[in-house]
C-alpha cells in the first residue's frame, strides 16, 4: 500500500474498477461515456462544467483530466479560470448563504 | 531561435532520437516500450503492407522563414538543405511512369523557398497531376517575391494546405513565433481575395490544426466548426476543411517534451489511445515521402529518422514501383502518433 493517499498514475487505472465488480463498472462507464457526448450540450460544454464542478469536489483526478479536456477542446486560460471562480462563487456563496440560518437562530434565541 | 542542428543538439541525429523512443531518456525515466509493432501483430497488421501507391509527397528541403517549436523537419533559415533541379528531374521522371500516383505534395520547410520551385510546379502540371503545397502562410508576406504567390497557387490550380494551429492570436504565436499569428491572418485574407476557400472557386483552401503543447487534438470536425465560425466572425475569412493533426514525439517537438517533463506521460497517452481503426488508415500505406536530397521513405517522419524505405529502391534515381508495392512499411515508437485516437494523416484525422 502506497503511504500517500493520492497517485497521479491511478488516474490511468480508473477503467480497472471493474476487476472487483464489473456489472457496475461497464454501466457507469457506459453511462458516463453518454453524458459526455454531443447532446443538447456540446461536448466542449460539458467539457468546462466538469472542470468547474470537479474543483468544487476538489477531486484531483478529474481537475487533472478535465484541465487536459478542457484545453484540447480549445476553451483559453481565462476561460478556464472564469469556470473555477464560478465553481468557488457557488461554494463560497453556498458557505455564507448559511449565514442567514445562523441569523434565524441567533434573533430567536436573543432578547 | 535556432534549428537544433545548429545548436549542435543531440536531438539533430536520428540516431539519438531512435533511441529515447525506445529506451527511454538516459535509459532512466521508465517509457512505455510496448513496441508499436506488437500493436500492429495483435490486430493482423504486421507486416505493415502499402495499399497503393497514390501520394508522391517531396521534401523540397529544410529551408524556411520561419522556427515553430514543434518542427518534426528542425527546418528554420539556418537549415541550407534543398532539393536540386535534377533529383527534381528525377522525381518527375518517376511521376511520369508511374500513372498510380495522382497527387503529388509539396513540403519542407517552405518548398516555396526552393529557387526551382515554380519550374517545378509547371512540370508536374504538364504531368496532369493534382499539386499540394504545404504553404506555411508567412512566407507569402515575407518577401517580395512571394507576394504574388496566391496567384501563382491559382494559376496552376494547386490546393493550398496551411498551418493555423489555434483561430487565438496566443496559442499560434507560442508554437510557430510572434506575430505568426497576424501574418497568416493577413495572408489567408490574401488567399480568400484570389479566390481560395470561397464557394464555387474551385480553388481548394485547408487549414491545419495541431496541438500547442504536450496534449492530443480534439474532435475535427467540433474544431472545424468553430475555426469556421470564429474566423468568420472575427476577421471573415473563409476555408474549406480543418485537419487536426497529432504532434509526432520526434526532432524540436520531442525536444520540447522532453525539456518540459512531459515526454514520458505524451507516450503514455498515446500508446494508450492506439485506435486499430485508424491503424488500418495510416497515410504511409498509400504515400511515399522523398526527401531534398531524393531518398524515398514510408513517410516524412521516418524521413526525419533517417528510416529509409526497406526494399532495392531507396532513391528516386532507381525508382521501382513494384519493389515499393511489395515493401514492407518501416515502423517504431512514433508511429503512435499517426494511430491515437481519432489518427493523423497529412490529410487530418483517419479514424
Amino acid at each position: 500500500m502506497a503511504n500517500h493517499y493520492y497517485n497521479a498514475e491511478d488516474l490511468g487505472k480508473f477503467g480497472s474498477i471493474g476487476e472487483f465488480q464489473k456489472p457496475m463498472a461497464d454501466k457507469f462507464f457506459a453511462w458516463y461515456g453518454e453524458v459526455f457526448g454531443e447532446g443538447h450540450l456540446t461536448a466542449k460544454e460539458k467539457s468546462l462544467i466538469a472542470l468547474a464542478v470537479a474543483h468544487a469536489v476538489q477531486c484531483p483526478y478529474c481537475i487533472d483530466a478535465y484541465s487536459t479536456d478542457a484545453f484540447e477542446k480549445g476553451f483559453s486560460e481565462a476561460q478556464m479560470m472564469e469556470a473555477i471562480h464560478v465553481a468557488a462563487a457557488i461554494k463560497g456563496g453556498a458557505a455564507l448563504v448559511h449565514g442567514t440560518q445562523m441569523m434565524n437562530k441567533v434573533k430567536e434565541i436573543s432578547m | 531561435m535556432k534549428s537544433l542542428k545548429a545548436l549542435g543538439s543531440k536531438l539533430a541525429t536520428a540516431r539519438e532520437q531512435i533511441d529515447i523512443l525506445e529506451h527511454g531518456i538516459d535509459h532512466e525515466h521508465p517509457v512505455s516500450t510496448f513496441p508499436f509493432a506488437e500493436n500492429l501483430r495483435n490486430i493482423g497488421l504486421l507486416p505493415l503492407k502499402p495499399t497503393e501507391l497514390e501520394i508522391f509527397q517531396i521534401n523540397m528541403g529544410k529551408m524556411c522563414n520561419q522556427v515553430c517549436q514543434h518542427c518534426h523537419v528542425d527546418a528554420g533559415p539556418d537549415r541550407k538543405e534543398i532539393m536540386t533541379r535534377d533529383t527534381m528531374q528525377q522525381c518527375l521522371e518517376a511521376l511520369k511512369n508511374n500513372p498510380s500516383f495522382k497527387t503529388v505534395d509539396l513540403t519542407g520547410g517552405a518548398p516555396e523557398m526552393n529557387p526551382d520551385f515554380r519550374w517545378f510546379v509547371g512540370e508536374i502540371r504538364k504531368l496532369e497531376k493534382k499539386i499540394i503545397v504545404r504553404c506555411n502562410l508567412t512566407i507569402i508576406l515575407a518577401n517580395k517575391k512571394y507576394h504574388d504567390l496566391p496567384e501563382f497557387f491559382k494559376s496552376h490550380e494547386i490546393e493550398v494546405v496551411s498551418s493555423l494551429p489555434f483561430y487565438a492570436k496566443d496559442r499560434t504565436d507560442k508554437q510557430r513565433g510572434t506575430g505568426v499569428f497576424e501574418d497568416s491572418i493577413k495572408a489567408l485574407k490574401k488567399l480568400n481575395e484570389t479566390g481560395y476557400g470561397m464557394e464555387g472557386s474551385g480553388l481548394i483552401l485547408n487549414l491545419v490544426y495541431n496541438p500547442s503543447g504536450a496534449f492530443m487534438p480534439a474532435a475535427q470536425n467540433s474544431l472545424e466548426k468553430e475555426y469556421k465560425e470564429v474566423l468568420k466572425r472575427d476577421f471573415n475569412i473563409v476555408f474549406n476543411s480543418l485537419f487536426t493533426i497529432t504532434n509526432i514525439p520526434i526532432s524540436r517537438y520531442l525536444d520540447y517534451l522532453i525539456k518540459s517533463g512531459n515526454f514520458e506521460k505524451y507516450m503514455d497517452k498515446l500508446i494508450s489511445a492506439f485506435n486499430p481503426v485508424a491503424a488500418q488508415n495510416v497515410m504511409c500505406r498509400n504515400t511515399l515521402s522523398i526527401g531534398w536530397d531524393g531518398y524515398i521513405y514510408d513517410c516524412d517522419f521516418n524521413q526525419m529518422l533517417d528510416m529509409k524505405v526497406a526494399c532495392d529502391s531507396q532513391h528516386v534515381s532507381e525508382f521501382n514501383s513494384d519493389a515499393l508495392k511489395n515493401r514492407s512499411i518501416l515502423v517504431n515508437q512514433h508511429c503512435y502518433g499517426c494511430t491515437a485516437g481519432a489518427g493523423s494523416s497529412c490529410g487530418g484525422a483517419v479514424a
